[in-house]
């Protein structure tokens, strides 16, 4: 059952009308029946996690914002683009009031003056429907002043960035939807503290998945959530594959499916069946790689048990590469993207990339040597963890990773320039 | 034309200046309003919108220098922006892009000399299920290849063609 993806379940539900007579807004008005700490308190107890990669306690989150404050905002990130995720594009295209009410409960939950939607650039098309949804709800008394006759009120604005991966690192993002370069703010103070959140007030950034789950806990209770998934993983996550599949796409499972459930089943497994596949990237360009075998196939995607493989769920954007393809050129492929995308506020991140991608083109080329191999190594080791922000970690990732689990692919262009020596 | 007192953006601009807190926060949306009046962010639209934020024309080209989606130089009439990061490049995207480039007889980021295509590569542009794709004017068309492609670029030259005949 679709708790997220549900326009593939219900014709019209980017309607309003539809959507509410599908229980659309239910969980808001259940919502505006309880204390703002009595909803903090409900997500809490449903064990939801932030769909944005970081799986932090979203209840856990909301709760962290001074309930004193006279002045509070929420900042929805819908700036997808980690490489291979497409989710967040499908929920706005396809059931966008959800999202909508998922950031309405978020705004009540934290006394929140207005919602900003920071949308990707790119997404122009999903920002002129999320403006039309927006205006729909005023008419209704959903969206403005007194919500629902509850004395809440609330404005939602849509907010398009311009092509910029960094925007997704919440702390830019609010620095650019402050008018400012997107690029990280030093923490503390946190976005949640006064100070640190927009226009310097105390702000929850939450990713649009995350919000999308928000009505379904708030109309079927915290209980209904948590007994979907795993003890630690709690709901359905939507699964982004891409790459050598047959079927590639977005798919919505309980978290703890496992990988070879979701490959082969939903999937349809490899492209070409006389390529046995080889390798994942299961949380895009930035998390770690690993090479599919049964022991990771047979791992349920579930924040606790992705990390007993060395790896993340993050996203859950989920690449997949049969045995024709050379990890030293994906190595080459994802370090080119944070090299384009890296900011440049912090040396190690905008030197790194710059550096990295340089050698590994060089040993592409054929004509790189062993050193080179251990030199990237080395540079990407000195990155991870001296940063700002999460993104030179994510630079790292793909050279530590692919060079750890797959030395062969690098060694075969560095001893065809020895030998050709 | 000008952006200031134009009547086209002048309800787009106000709007804009009434969702946020500051006038600053203003300065994304403004300057597509400007590549959208000149086709890129020119001089002319850096300073308009500096004028109407009550921002250094310098500060206003920093925001626009250092996002991909605002062009400092002027585009083709179709800017076609083709995604080669990896799972579409996994797909066919790079060998898909080299042949776009090579059918339009231009090099990357150039423009054909009919100002008709501009052609680049982009990063990911979450649409990995449905490569090769690209963004043309900021709107995405996908699952392509090159049948469909040469297909849409007679379209768009007919468009064209049309839109200049019924100025004349």
């Amino acid at each position: 059952m679709h708790i997220l993806l549900r326009g593939r379940d219900i014709e019209n539900i980017k309607q309003l009308d539809v959507y509410e007579a599908h229980g659309g807004f239910v969980g808001m008005k259940h919502a505006l029946a309880m204390t703002p700490a009595e909803v903090i308190d409900v997500v809490k107890a449903s064990g939801l996690r932030g769909r944005g990669g970081a799986g932090f306690p979203t209840g856990v989150k909301w709760s962290f914002i001074p309930q004193h404050e006279p002045v509070k905002f929420v900042t929805v990130n819908a700036d997808e683009s980690e490489t291979g995720t497409f989710k967040d594009r499908e929920i706005m295209e396809e059931n966008p009031y959800q999202l909508i009410e998922g950031s309405l409960i978020c705004a009540y939950a934290i006394q929140a003056k207005a919602v900003y939607i920071y949308l990707r650039g790119e997404f122009w098309d999903i920002g002129d429907q999320l403006d039309e949804c927006i205006e729909a709800l005023r008419a209704k008394g959903y969206i403005g002043e007194n919500i629902m006759g509850s004395g809440y009120d609330c404005e939602v604005y849509t907010h398009l960035g311009a092509g910029a991966y960094i925007c997704g690192e919440e702390s830019a993002l609010l620095n650019s939807l402050e008018g400012y370069l997107g690029q990280p703010r030093v923490r503390p103070p946190f976005p949640a503290q006064k100070g640190g959140g927009l226009y310097k007030e105390a702000t929850v950034v939450n990713n649009v998945e995350t919000l999308a789950n928000v009505p379904y806990i708030l109309s079927e209770g915290a209980g209904a959530f948590k007994a979907i998934g795993t003890e630690q993983s709690a709901g359905n996550k939507i699964y982004c594959v891409s790459g050598h599949v047959k079927r590639p796409g977005n798919y919505e499972l309980p978290m703890g499916a496992t990988f070879r459930e979701l490959l082969y089943q939903h999937a349809g497994g490899p492209l070409h069946d006389d390529r046995p596949l080889k390798a994942m990237l299961p949380s895009g360009g930035s998390g770690p790689i690993v090479p599919l075998s049964d022991e990771v196939l047979d791992t349920p995607m579930s924040y606790e048990d992705c990390a007993n493989i060395g790896t993340i769920i993050g996203s859950a954007s989920i690449i997949i590469m049969d045995e024709t393809v050379d990890m030293t050129w994906v190595a080459s492929k994802v370090t080119k993207f944070f090299k384009h995308e890296s900011c440049g506020k912090c040396t190690p991140c905008r030197e790194g990339t710059y550096w990295l991608d340089k050698v590994i083109d060089r040993i592409l080329d054929g004509r790189g040597s062993p050193d080179d191999v251990k030199r990237i190594a080395d540079v990407a080791e000195n990155m991870a963890g001296t940063t700002l922000c999460a993104l030179g970690d994510f630079a790292a990732n793909p050279i530590i990773h692919t060079i750890r689990h797959f030395p062969d692919d690098f060694a075969q262009h560095v001893t065809a320039q020895a030998a050709d020596g | 034309m000008a952006i200031i007192g134009n009547p086209k953006y002048e309800a787009r601009i106000d709007r804009h200046l009434a969702k946020y807190e500051t006038k600053r926060s203003a300065v994304m949306p403004l300057l597509y309003i400007a590549q959208e009046e000149y086709g890129w962010v020119n001089p002319e639209g850096i300073r308009e919108v500096a004028e109407i934020l009550n921002l250094d024309p310098t500060q206003v080209k920093s925001i626009a220098g250092f996002y991909t989606m605002y062009s400092e130089k002027p585009k083709g009439k179709y800017w076609l922006q083709v995604c080669t990061d990896l799972p579409c490049a996994l797909q066919g995207a790079d060998e898909f892009h080299a042949w776009l480039k090579d059918e339009l007889d231009v090099e990357e980021g150039g423009t054909t000399t009919d100002d008709m295509f501009t052609v680049e590569h982009v990063m990911c542009l979450a649409a990995c299920d449905k490569a090769p794709m690209l963004q043309c004017n900021f709107h995405y068309v996908e699952n392509l290849d090159q049948d469909k492609m040469r297909g849409l670029l007679a379209k768009w030259r007919q468009e064209a063609a049309q839109a200049a005949n019924g100025r004349g």
